[in-house]
């Protein structure tokens, strides 16, 4: 029991991860009809912006200390950072240490500009052309922005820490009446797990409850109609696209203190992402979040060793690795639409 | 009766085609005795390194220490550890009189890339020696198209038992050191640590490497009295740990050993800090943590999660001897920080491969190999060594550190707690580890 409820926990989590990629591919898809195979270096990019933030907020002067010295035996060169000199050692330290929550402040703004800047810069050339054009020049832009992180910031992962209230772990099973030591999860993963849903949980009354969202579900619905009334919808999904590169950005931020940054994250999760969106049904909002919490929590069930070991037995070794693409084969030949997809879309 | 063969006859006959098969050869014997034979005044060697991929850290290292190598042997810098080396061969004319160039290549940490990549610096540039590595999958599988095409390989990280056991070639050579002797070194520190009893629960890189390095760990520990509670294979590509983390504390055991190295280690490590386990008890013992292979680069990367862990290591900037001083110094000067072990390896293979040319006065691999095999020296950073001919392997002391706990700066992570002697961690090359396969023939290719 302790197992199996271990394995939901992480199973929500990267859940979380994948159903906030999800959403926002989902969204670009579902008003652009783009295939945007770039939306993993914008998870990589939000990731980095906490990189950033920690390096403005290291940036220090340098003295020299002559008692002491580096490591080539020279004068020791001791680094003090400006936010440490401007407001103290106490808070300075305290800013530096949050950097990974101050960084949502930091990715927003950034992202929507690079959002906004891919979509009218590149992406708005390739509406009409097919999405095999669509997913060749995005994945291209994929590999551009992974080069130049990597240009920038080097191929290491570089750690990026969670404030320290957050860096231990919670006895759950205690929590909920279980022995000690049965169920032990870090605090941030569950932090990440409930932003996730307030992120997601925003998206959907943005689009529901909003004058601007629910003309962006009706262009959705019919771009033609709504245009035709003479509302530039062109406008609002481009919006809409530096919406959707927040909500990837801000995953990536959030997901900063579990593994380090490195400039091949958003690799890492692009193709699970995709396998998300069209299991959960290509332009389906609640398609993608549904389909990203089961393929999440399948995937955490299949890396246990009872699981991975009756799988070896009948010869599927590996079988955490490959689940989710077994699982998604079955679905799209049971249901080609995904689990919540329109009728025709993926079908013919 | 005129036309029956004669006993002059036949030695005339012998002599003109002897003559005949031997002229072409004596002329173009240089042309087509090995391949590669380097032609003109330069001399191609081809570094082969990860560039992406887990163990993209340790690249980037590698070739740094690659090119400085090749500075070194050209004549520029501070010649670096060529002044400290006990064989003077070096001049710092290049080798044989021949400019060093070089060539590199992306292992992407995959076999196939790797092999690709070595097969076109070979094939295309024209190297005679190939180095580099960082996954033992790669260098095994690069090492044996080494001995294919006939050109040397100098290893460069790889810590499998099977790269000199049962994998090993003639035309291959390792100055890393392997699974079995970090566990000969590591085992009698973490019994005076941690005690006899104790239970060890093992998360293992699917690939070579971690099968090695694992029942390696797994045999000296449980020599000492340990027993193992499970060992759960892990991807290499794997990312997020945490599923195979999260069971751990449960399991019965006291102990986890993390068979992972590069980024790997980085994120089970990190994911193992975050579950708590290093502030638990279990059976009565704190929890422990072991990481049995160490780097300067995966510590810290893996941050202040690392002290006080035990681990081994190939070799460590802060040693004071004439070698590693003078290597620390002249990387340290050239790019701004102290070496890893990664770096510090690939520096030294390049440079016995080069005095081994000159002490055999050819690039021929055959005449390389026979240089290097049961060839002792010292002042390269690890005391005498010695490459043993049976194997090609190295056998040096080997080091013993852990996590640093209260660290000076950003290179400070790791302490050296014991220099364990060669004759601890030396064995036999038939050894159970090591045996099956042959070191074969060398091969001068073409």
């Amino acid at each position: 029991m302790d197992a199996i409820l271990l394995q939901i926990l992480n199973g929500l989590d990267k859940g979380s991860a994948y159903a906030l990629i999800a959403l926002g591919l989902t969204l670009i898809f579902g008003t652009l009809g783009v295939v945007n195979f770039a939306h993993g270096a914008l998870f990589m990019i939000g990731a980095f912006c906490v990189v950033t933030l920690q390096k403005i907020l290291n940036l220090s002067t340098v003295a020299i200390d002559p008692t002491k010295v580096d490591f080539l035996g020279n004068p020791l060169k001791v680094k003090t950072p400006y936010i440490v000199n401007w407001f103290g050692e106490a808070a300075g330290s305290a800013i530096i240490n949050w950097s990974v929550p101050l960084a949502i402040l930091f990715a927003i703004p950034v992202m929507l500009l690079v959002g906004y800047v891919m979509e009218r810069g590149l992406i708005k050339h390739f509406y009409k052309r097919p999405h095999a054009d669509q997913i060749l020049v995005t994945f291209g832009l994929a590999i551009v922005l992974q080069e130049i992180i990597k240009a920038c910031y080097g191929a290491n992962p570089i750690p990026t820490p969670a404030p320290e209230v957050f860096r231990g772990s919670f006895d759950f099973g205690v929590w909920i009446g279980m022995a000690e030591n049965a169920v032990i999860y870090p605090y941030w993963r569950l932090v990440y797990f409930a932003f996730s849903a307030i992120v997601i949980a925003s998206v959907f009354a943005f689009l529901q409850f909003t004058t601007f969202g629910m003309v962006v579900r009706a262009g959705m619905a019919d771009r033609e109609t709504v245009g035709l009334l003479g509302i530039n919808i062109d406008k609002r999904f481009t919006i809409m696209f530096g919406i959707a590169a927040a909500v990837a950005g801000l995953a990536g931020v959030m997901y900063s203190p579990i593994n380090s940054p490195n400039y091949h994250m958003g690799m890492d999760f692009l193709v699970l992402s995709f396998v998300v969106v069209v299991v959960g049904g290509m332009g389906s909002l609640p398609g993608a979040v549904l389909a990203g919490f089961t393929l999440g929590v399948l995937e955490s069930f299949a890396s246990m060793n009872e699981v991975k070991g009756f799988f070896e037995a009948i010869y599927l070794p590996s079988i955490d690795q490959i689940i989710i693409y077994l699982v998604a084969i079955v679905i799209l030949l049971v249901r080609p639409r995904g689990l919540m997809g329109r009728a025709g879309v993926m079908e013919e | 009766m005129s036309k029956q063969l004669t006993r002059r006859g036949v030695l005339k006959s012998g002599a003109v085609v002897g003559a005949g098969l031997t002229m072409p050869t004596i002329f173009t014997s240089s042309a087509a005795a090995y391949t590669n034979e380097p032609k003109g005044g330069t001399v191609t060697l081809g570094f082969n390194v990860p560039q992406s991929g887990p163990y993209a850290d340790e690249g980037a290292d590698e070739l740094r220490a690659f090119k400085l190598a090749v500075e070194h042997l050209n004549g520029g810098g501070d010649s670096g550890m060529m002044k400290t080396f006990s064989s003077k061969e070096l001049k710092g004319n290049g080798i044989l009189g021949k400019k060093v160039k070089y060539v590199t290549g992306d292992t992407q940490t995959k076999s196939d890339a790797a092999r690709a990549s070595a097969k076109s610096m070979i094939e295309k540039d024209g190297a005679v020696m190939i180095s580099g590595g960082s996954s033992s999958g790669v260098a095994i599988a690069v090492q044996g198209l080494c001995q294919e095409a006939g050109v040397i390989f100098m290893a460069g990280l790889t810590h499998s038992n099977d790269t000199t056991g049962k994998d090993k070639k003639a035309n291959g050579f390792r100055h890393f050191f392997n699974g079995h002797m970090s566990a000969a070194a590591l085992a009698p520190v973490l019994e005076k640590k941690y005690g006899k009893d104790r239970k060890a629960y093992h998360l293992t890189a699917d690939y070579t490497w971690g099968w090695t390095q694992q029942a390696s760990i797994a045999a000296a520990t449980e020599a000492k009295g340990w027993k193992t509670v499970k060992n759960v294979l892990t991807p290499l590509a794997t990312t997020d740990f945490s599923s195979y983390v999260a069971p751990v504390l449960n399991s019965g055991a006291d102990i986890l050993v993390l068979n992972h190295y590069g980024g790997n280690m980085i994120n089970s490590l990190t994911s193992a800090v975050q579950f708590g386990l290093r502030d638990k008890q279990v059976n009565g013992k704190n929890f422990e943590i072991v990481v049995p292979l160490y780097s300067r680069l995966m510590a810290r990367g893996a941050g202040k999660n690392v002290k006080g862990i035990f681990g081994s290591t190939n070799w460590h900037w802060s040693l004071s001897d004439a070698g590693s001083k003078a290597f620390v110094k002249s990387f340290g000067e050239k790019y701004g920080f102290p070496p890893s072990q990664a770096a510090h390896t690939c520096y030294v293979q390049t440079l016995l491969y080069a005095d081994a040319c000159e002490r055999a006065k050819t690039f021929n691999p055959c005449g390389v190999a026979e240089a290097l095999e049961g060839f002792k020296f010292d002042g390269l950073g690890n005391g005498p060594t010695e490459y043993r001919k049976e194997d090609h392997q190295c056998f040096k002391d080997v080091l013993v550190v852990k996590g640093k706990e209260n660290p000076t700066s950003q290179f400070d992570v790791l302490e050296v707690v014991e220099v364990t002697p060669r004759a601890q961690v030396e064995y036999k090359p038939d050894h159970a580890m090591f045996k099956g396969g042959s070191l074969g023939k060398c091969n001068p290719g073409a």
